[in-house]
């Protein structure tokens, strides 16, 4: 209950201030919970609010107070919050800072966090504050922590990445600087490289070109055999040193692009044959056999090349002849049209099916992978452009299967020891493939070791026969094409027993325009010749068939001899070796001519010429001449021949009485004059100019004014022209002999009165040439 | 010694004396004026030409052996042995012969002397290698064979 004790000092404050004051908290009797007493002082009269404290003291009427259970009110107004058990509440009463008074609350302890709120009860003399905390402490905040824990970890794995990532193209960026600095270094010393070599071999080039045109006058000068064996050495060494430059030089243009191709026209035929002629030395040597086929499609004149063509064909060639000891280089050349019909048309060919016997490596499988041949029907269907294939096929070592995947790299050998035992840097193949490439064409091979190898190329050319104007012709030899008109229509046995091989002697003998049968064995030829239906003029005969009927050689000529029809055949023998061969050249009656191997048309034709007398051919090289016309111009002229020298005359006289020459000799210019005073029964005279007592000029003179005096008389009346042979214009065509060609002297000849002249030794076509002028 | 072994020997030693420069193509020329109706014509010629050339070479050394020697005469001579050898085909003669006149258009004593030396030495080189195939050729056709004709493609 309430005392007073404690309240007095309450309510003495209240009845000053006019304002409730709050007491002490204090224990309440009844319930024993604290409690406080608000007491109101009651005035007998309103009093304005700025009455003083003695005036509100004078109208004190009275106190009111109420009790206030703490307790039950905090519970009251924070029954939310106080009930929930989970936070607990706190009532202090701080008036007095430094002991507050617990009102309400238990006195646990102040762990954690806890939050002050200031109460007003409306007592401004007393302070009352209530704190509030958590009963437990709040659990770990477990799915807040994980989650920032784990986008702390994205975040840095994030940041890692990034700066991974930059980091790598930083460096890439930086390794590709590297490289692209690095590569124009080694592009620029590629460069300056192939500009060393070129200026550096073009340098070589001029001073190997003297000390070989050196050597070359040095052959002309006296030497004896070892010295000019020797020279020989020489030259040869420096025509390779040559060869090799000019490789390294090919090498470098080619890199560099600037290799360029010519458009000339030229003959495929005459180029093989030169190439032939090349390597025949060498394969004659080896024992190897060589031989060229060339198609019938194949035009005769092409538009390309012909230079390049050449060299790529001599670069196989060459390869094969190093590597083979035996058996046989074939070299075909077709339309590329040709070989795709033939593609599925073939069946496998034997291996005894081949030139020389041994067996070679297939060659359809050097062009197995040929762009131009899986195109079906897209050849170009440009009517000028030809497709050639050529083969050349050999039967040597191969190349070992290793090394065949590098074989046109270029200075790569099979083997180290190679450039010591053959010679050759390597270059050859890799320069022949970049012309090929230039030449619209592909190269491959296929070899197999101990076997042989074949190589494969194509090219595109334009067709030579129109259009002639444009393109320069070759100024080569142009033999093969006008040979064929003495032969035309004549007709030839062959006798070999291999089919390959008696192709290419077909195709060799049909340049001539020679009718060809191929028999392939002895007696079918004996009975073919026996037959006599179609007169056989020749019969050429395969060394290989030759050694397996030796005894049958008499019969052979027997039956040759006892032909009814005609001249008996002319008989000749391809020979592999001349020395090597055991051929037993025959004691028959016949005539045997001995063709050595590697043989083409022309020396089948000079050869022909000879036995069939058909007059002196001599050099085939240059034969445009049919000698046919020669001996049509100078059979049964009267041909006076001066020459002071016995020999000269003897050979002159024999080669003018081949031709059916009636010939007189003289040896002085006296007898000349004497001889050709009219009149006289001379056609022609040929006179040596340099003759001792009187030259030729002097006696060509006097013998004009003497013809010139006799023609006069006639006309004059003063000699009867019966007694001149009713002729009256005497001029005898007189052709001056000379060994020294020399413009003055064929000014001097001309003057003193002669109609022309030729040299000494007499050759075919400038006879031909000089005498037709007049024997027409 | 059989014909056919004798004959192969022939070719051999024929196309040596090619190969080694000793004869040109004119002598195949030669041979090819040689037929039934001139049977021996290569002998005669061949015949003709070494006497011709000992006379020649002679008078050649005759005439260099004089205190003052005739160069005109001596070109003469070396004109004369320059010309049959051409017309047979003995290349090195010739060739040792087109030297000489250099030389004697030079009036040089010493050259010429080297010359003819060297004319003479080329000459009797020749001379023995024609003999030896023409001695090869009558034993063949003593023994009933026939001389082989070949054609050396030139």
């Amino acid at each position: 209950m309430l005392s007073g004790q404690e309240d007095s000092k309450n309510v003495l404050c209240a009845r000053k201030s006019g304002k409730g004051v709050l007491a002490a908290p204090f224990r309440l009797l009844k319930t024993n919970r604290l409690g406080v007493i608000l007491t109101f002082a009651v005035y007998k009269r309103d009093l304005p609010l700025n009455a003083t404290p003695t005036e509100r003291i004078q109208a004190t009427d009275g106190y009111l107070g109420g009790v206030f259970d703490i307790e039950s009110l905090v519970e009251k107004l924070l029954q939310q919050l106080a009930s929930k058990q989970t936070i607990l509440v706190n009532v202090l009463d701080t008036t007095n800072q430094s002991y507050p008074i617990s009102m309400y609350g238990s006195n646990a302890s102040n762990a954690g966090l806890e939050h002050v709120s200031l109460l007003n009860f409306g007592d401004p003399f007393r302070k009352h504050e209530m704190r509030c905390r958590f009963k437990q402490k709040p659990p770990w905040p477990w799915l807040g922590i994980t989650t920032s824990i784990g986008i702390l970890v994205i975040a840095l794995l994030v940041g890692h990445i990034f700066h991974a990532t930059v980091n790598r193209l930083a460096k890439v960026e930086d390794d590709c600087h590297k490289m692209m600095e690095l590569k124009k270094q080694a592009e620029a010393a590629d460069v300056a490289k192939s500009q060393f070599l070129a200026t550096v071999s073009h340098e070589i080039r001029t001073p190997m070109n003297g000390v070989l045109g050196m050597l070359h006058i040095l052959m002309d000068t006296d030497l004896d055999v070892t010295q000019l064996d020797y020279v020989r050495t020489a030259q040869a060494s420096g025509k390779a040193l040559v060869a090799l430059i000019n490789e390294v030089l090919d090498q470098a243009k080619i890199k560099s692009g600037k290799l360029e191709l010519e458009e000339v026209q030229f003959d495929l035929r005459a180029i093989l044959d030169d190439v032939l002629s090349l390597f025949s030395g060498k394969s004659q040597d080896k024992g190897v056999e060589l031989a060229v086929y060339i198609s019938d499609q194949v035009p005769q004149m092409l538009i390309g090349d012909p230079g390049r063509f050449r060299q790529i064909i001599i670069n196989l060639m060459g390869n094969s002849i190093k590597f083979t000891e035996k058996g046989h280089i074939l070299v075909t050349v077709h339309l590329v049209e040709e070989v795709i019909d033939s593609i599925e048309v073939e069946t496998e060919s034997s291996s005894e099916n081949t030139l020389s016997g041994f067996p070679v490596a297939d060659r359809r499988q050097s062009w197995k992978g040929f762009r131009t041949f899986s195109q079906e029907g897209s050849i170009n269907p440009f009517s000028h452009s030809i497709s050639l294939i050529v083969s050349v096929e050999d039967t040597g070592e191969g190349i070992p299967l290793e090394a065949q995947s590098r074989v046109f790299t270029p200075f790569m050998q099979v083997d180290p020891s190679i450039s010591r035992t053959h010679g050759g840097t390597g270059i050859g193949l890799s320069i022949s493939k970049c012309l090929v490439n230039l030449m619209k064409g592909e190269i491959g091979f296929v070899s197999i070791p101990k076997i042989g190898s074949t190589f494969t190329f194509t090219a595109v050319f334009t067709s030579g026969s129109s259009s002639s104007k444009k393109y320069k012709s070759q100024q080569i030899n142009k033999m093969s094409n006008s040979v064929s008109s003495e032969f035309y229509g004549m007709r030839a046995l062959v006798m070999d027993p291999r089919p390959v091989r008696a192709k290419v002697s077909k195709y060799q003998i049909r340049r001539l325009g020679i009718h060809v049968e191929v028999v392939s064995q002895w007696k079918q030829g004996l009975s073919s010749i026996r037959r006599g239906s179609n007169a056989i003029n020749m019969v050429i005969i395969e060394q290989e068939v030759w050694d397996k009927y030796l005894n049958n050689s008499t019969l052979f000529f027997d039956t040759l001899e006892k032909i009814d029809y005609g001249t008996p055949p002319k008989v000749f023998l391809l020979s592999n070796s001349i020395s090597s061969s055991g051929a037993n050249i025959s004691t028959g009656v016949c005539n045997m001519t001995v063709i050595p191997k590697p043989w083409r048309a022309s020396m089948l034709a000079a050869a022909l010429q000879r036995t069939m007398g058909v007059g002196n051919k001599g050099n085939p090289c240059n034969g445009q001449l049919p000698s046919l016309s020669l001996r049509n111009l100078l059979l049964g002229r009267k041909i006076l021949i001066v020459d002071d020298n016995n020999v000269n005359l003897k050979v002159a006289a024999g080669a003018l009485k081949k031709y059916g020459a009636d010939v007189v000799s003289a040896t002085r210019g006296i007898e000349a004059i004497e001889l050709l005073t009219p009149p006289h029964q001379f056609d022609a005279c040929f006179m040596d100019i340099q003759m001792p007592e009187m030259d030729g000029f002097e006696a060509t003179r006097r013998i004009r004014d003497m013809e010139h005096n006799i023609n006069n008389r006639i006309h004059h009346g003063e000699l009867s022209v019966e007694a001149y042979n009713n002729v009256s214009n005497w001029h005898v065509s007189i052709l001056a002999m000379t060994a020294d060609v020399i413009q003055a002297t064929h000014e001097e000849c001309l003057r003193c009165g002669m109609d022309g002249y030729v040299s000494k030794p007499f050759e075919a076509e400038q006879l031909y040439r000089e005498v037709s002028r007049f024997f027409q | 010694m059989e014909v056919g072994q004798m004959q192969r020997r022939l070719v051999d030693y024929t196309k040596s004396l090619f190969m080694e420069g000793f004869l040109d193509a004119q002598f195949l020329q030669l041979q090819q004026l040689q037929d039934e109706s001139n049977p021996d014509f290569v002998v005669e010629v061949v015949s003709l030409f070494f006497d011709d050339s000992e006379k020649l070479l002679n008078d050649l050394t005759m005439a260099l052996d004089q205190p003052n020697v005739d160069f005109k005469k001596v070109d003469a001579h070396v004109h004369q042995l320059k010309g049959s050898s051409s017309s047979i085909g003995a290349q090195r003669v010739k060739n040792a012969c087109i030297a000489f006149r250099s030389f004697c258009e030079e009036q040089n004593i010493d050259a010429t002397l080297r010359c003819l030396q060297q004319v003479k030495q080329e000459y009797y080189l020749v001379k023995n290698k024609l003999e030896t195939m023409l001695r090869l050729e009558q034993q063949i056709v003593a023994a009933g064979g026939s001389i082989p004709m070949i054609e050396l493609g030139f």
